[in-house]
């Protein structure tokens, strides 16, 4: 599915007071994906939203629509929407009227106002809401408003900036499903921004991982989650484990005293390397029967699986397994190939949340 | 426990009691026969009738209304666009400017009142104009125009700035946005401030009293009739104008009752 | 961005010439002569008036602390009261400040005259009459009654946002009632306080009326000499700017002195 680039950012920069946001961004975004801008906060993800939008003008650089330049065009001459963090629906207006917004500045007529401003109701569940306050709503029915006030003008885009963060657990898990209903319907391009390398790998068709203004990463969540470019997109996709390694040749590594094979090949010999193993791909078996062996340190039942901390040669590895193991235990840990990730060596980035 | 409570009545009582007996006193001596001010010698409206014939107080009121339209009404166009203006400042312009609107609430009235009187005094030498009607004005809406921005500020304050984005964002030039969206956000602020200029301005005495020329306002006819101290008149004026103020109360309390009721039903 | 901040360029204007200019005017006088020669003639001249200066600040003063103490428990019985009792007793006891001013004023006039009604009524049981009207006394109830609303405000409203676990809290905890109110009550009112004492120590300081028809010739205060001086008898604008410059002064000091107030102060004392 190669569309066409609708978005395309061309070496953005944007400095607050004098404090870099964004620097040097370039970024393409094709047409019907639903793009996730995921970092941490103060990574520049809103920031580059905003840019989109048409509420901030980059210092330098420039912002193309469809190939052309729209880095001076105003918000409300853009073809794009937003859902904004907090829904900002109008306090004043009632369902059927913030959701009409739009369509009245745009003159439409009332009957086809009324046509549209159901079709949207139905879209994202809201029948018979028309005449409610919005400030006398949940926050999951304001979010569905929100929603459907920035669809109902039939936006090229629609921009998504933290919209499920006031939400809890249960009802964000179902509005992410529904958010990808909504955009694989409606057939257009969604850029969503977060924090939450869950909620990314759950909808994206692709991920930009982003830190201090900068791209990390872009691919599809299998690609992000499974083959990480370096320490700082693996440590905030998931739980990882990562360890200095040095390549001994291609196909062979050595970490944590050991040699492993693994899949990778092309690095210069004696090379620095990280390696990341995720904690669910580690197998516990007995202690002669893996490469590795270390004593249990600690083990907290999570649900689906425990997680344990067993400690070797003064590292300490994070395993998911389903079975238990006592604390102190020996337990040997196996790694096949396909599971060993590895990266160039990067200095270690501080991930906050 | 319920000692305490009855305290608390008691003292409640006494406070009622002293803020309410004075106004109580001259509403029924509204009512005596003879011009004495403590005895009572029997039931009359005849100074209710003198009144509604002086004209110099039905003047006043007539030049106390106007005024204070005219010059709430000034005071709330000029000072929301200061507020939207001066909300939209860095930091330091804004906390320059907040400071010297501050000036006209802080300061004793009478130095306001005398500050003005001197610029007016002053202007004189170069302008043509007389003391009177349009000097009150304009300090009516000199001292007015804190009070609506004090009372637009924090409405715009709490007004999510994301709401004027986001009527940006679904196709309003910002004029528009402004009008549709930020506008009726802010709307009770400026109410607020249009009543209390109109209030203060109803109410004012001290800067009018020295800015007034040879215009009377109603406290300026009130103030002439108690140097004179004779005419029971005086107590027929607080007893209508205390009514009017009740009745003007008692009407916004129940619209409040009523809409609170309204609300709590939904 | 720009464009907003233009729309409060009339505003600014109009401060300037009616707020900032008089005030530079009254700065002006006070140190000129008629002749517009530079003096200091009208500051240092007024020393002689250091009689009536310590008596407006000293009753005041009084004013002031009576206010604050009759306010307090008032204002803490009313925001212990349910939501819908609040409203009401607030409305009764601020209805009297809607009364204009003079009026207010003059009906102590009445109550406090030598054959006033106190008077007449305090015979009835053979005491009296007591001279009360023009007495320094009876300034000082006018000040406490047109200005008691101004402090009960305040207190009220910082008071109505303690919760009740806080003072259960304290009482948990060892708290008597003294300890209650000197440890957490007064504490927490301290912003409505400090806004209170200003709301009533200002205009009390300032007053001309109350002192005039309360007070007779005798207890003159700083407002009744600045009024004497623009448009009384003793015509003198410059030594009248002088006076009010220093009771500017004066006011100010006494601001600083009890703490800056924040913007969200100022609107909380007003609204």
């Amino acid at each position: 599915m190669e569309n066409n680039v609708i978005v395309s950012l061309d070496g953005v920069s944007v400095a607050f007071d004098g404090e870099e946001v964004l620097s040097d961004f370039s970024l393409d975004i094709h047409d019907e994906e639903f793009v996730t801008l995921l970092g941490p906060s103060g990574c520049g993800k809103t920031t580059t939203l905003r840019v989109i939008g048409g509420f901030l003008i980059p210092n330098s650089g420039r912002v193309f629509f469809n190939g052309k330049d729209i880095t001076d065009m105003p918000p409300h001459k853009r073809e794009v929407n937003t859902v904004f963090q907090r829904y900002a629906l109008f306090p004043h207006l009632n369902v059927f009227e913030n959701i009409a917004f739009g369509l009245r500045l745009k003159k439409v007529p009332d009957p086809e106002i009324k046509i549209q401003v159901s079709k949207m109701l139905d879209l994202v569940g809201l029948q018979g809401f028309e005449g409610r306050k919005v400030t006398s709503m949940s926050g999951g029915q304001q979010q569905r408003v929100a929603i459907a006030r920035a669809l109902v003008n039939r936006p090229r885009i629609l921009l998504l900036d933290e919209p499920l963060g006031a939400l809890d657990l249960k009802l964000r898990k179902e509005m992410q499903i529904e958010l990808k209903r909504i955009q694989q319907s409606l057939n257009i391009t969604f850029i969503y921004v977060t924090h939450d390398q869950e909620e990314a790998l759950t909808m994206s068709d692709t991920i930009v991982v982003m830190n201090n203004g900068v791209i990390h990463q872009i691919g599809s969540p299998v690609d992000i989650y499974n083959e990480p470019k370096n320490a700082f997109v693996a440590e905030f996709i998931g739980e990882s484990n990562i360890l200095p390694g040095i390549m001994v040749k291609d196909f062979l590594v050595s970490a944590a005293g050991i040699e492993f094979t693994c899949v990778d090949s092309g690095f210069k010999l004696k090379e620095q390397v990280d390696i990341v193993i995720r904690p669910e791909d580690i197998k516990l078996v007995e202690p002669a029967k893996g490469q590795i062996s270390g004593i249990v340190k600690s083990v907290v039942f999570k649900g689906v699986h425990y997680e344990m901390v067993v400690e070797q040669a003064g590292y300490e590895w994070l395993v998911h397994s389903t079975s238990f193991e006592h604390e102190g235990t020996q337990v040997g840990m196996r790694i096949g190939p396909n599971e060993i990730h590895i990266m160039t060596h990067t200095e270690r980035v501080e991930v906050y949340d | 426990m319920t000692k305490v409570k009855n305290g608390s009545k008691i003292y409640i009582a006494s406070a009622l009691t002293f803020l309410y007996v004075p106004i109580l006193v001259l509403i029924f001596f509204s009512f005596n026969k003879s011009k004495s001010r403590n005895l009572f010698t029997g039931f009359t409206l005849n100074w209710y009738k003198q009144l509604l014939h002086n004209d110099l107080v039905l003047n006043a009121l007539g030049v106390t209304l106007v005024i204070a339209a005219i010059s709430s009404i000034c005071a709330t166009v000029l000072g929301t666009a200061a507020a939207v203006g001066i909300q939209s400042m860095k930091k330091l312009p804004r906390l320059a400017i907040m400071n010297v609107t501050y000036i006209p609430v802080i300061n004793p009235e009478i130095v306001t009142g005398v500050s003005m009187l001197l610029m007016f005094t002053t202007l004189r030498y170069f302008l043509n104009f007389e003391m009177g009607f349009s000097t009150l004005v304009i300090a009516h809406i000199t001292f007015n125009l804190p009070y609506v921005i004090l009372s637009v500020n924090p409405k715009l304050r709490q007004l999510d700035s994301s709401i004027y984005d986001a009527a940006l964002d679904l196709g309003c030039s910002p004029r528009q946005a402004f009008f549709k969206v930020v506008f009726p956000q802010i709307m009770p602020g400026i109410t607020t401030g249009f009543l209390m200029a109109l209030t203060y301005s109803i109410d004012d005495f001290v800067i009018s009293y020295f800015t007034s020329g040879t215009s009377q306002t109603l406290s300026i006819a009130i103030y002439a009739m108690t140097r004179r101290k004779v005419s029971p008149e005086i107590n027929a004026l607080s007893t209508l104008l205390f009514t009017v103020i009740l009745l003007i109360l008692l009407v916004m309390n129940l619209k409040d009752i009523k809409s609170n009721k309204k609300g709590e039903r939904k | 961005m720009i464009k907003t901040r233009i729309v409060s360029l009339p505003y600014l204007v109009w401060m300037a010439i009616f707020i900032v200019a008089p005030l530079v005017m009254v700065c002006f006088y006070a140190f000129t002569t008629p002749d517009g020669a530079l003096t200091f003639d009208n500051l240092s001249g007024l020393g002689r008036y250091m009689p009536v200066f310590t008596r407006s600040i000293w009753l005041a003063a009084i004013a002031t602390v009576i206010c604050l103490v009759l306010a307090f428990p008032l204002a803490f019985i009313i925001s212990r009261m349910s939501e819908s009792k609040q409203s009401m007793m607030l409305l009764f006891l601020l209805l009297p400040m809607w009364m204009n001013f003079l009026l207010r004023t003059y009906a102590w006039m009445s109550l406090l005259e030598n054959n006033g009604l106190i008077n007449r009524l305090l015979g009835l049981v053979h005491l009296g009459p007591f001279q009360m009207i023009n007495t320094q006394g009876a300034v000082v109830l006018g000040m406490v009654y047109n200005y008691l609303p101004f402090m009960i405000l305040p207190l009220y409203s910082v008071m109505t946002k303690i919760d009740n676990s806080i003072i259960e809290a304290a009482e948990d905890l060892g708290a008597g009632r003294l300890g209650v109110i000197s440890r957490v009550l007064v504490p927490l009112s301290m912003p409505g306080i400090t806004t209170g004492i200003i709301m009533v120590f200002v205009p009390s300081i300032s007053t001309f009326i109350i002192s005039r028809m309360l007070g007779g010739g005798d207890t003159l205060l700083v407002g009744d000499l600045i009024e004497m001086q623009f448009l009384g008898n003793a015509y003198n604008p410059h030594l009248g700017s002088a006076m009010a410059l220093v009771l500017m002064v004066l006011v100010l000091l006494f601001m600083s002195l009890t703490g800056t107030s924040s913007d969200e102060e100022m609107e909380d004392m007003l609204i």
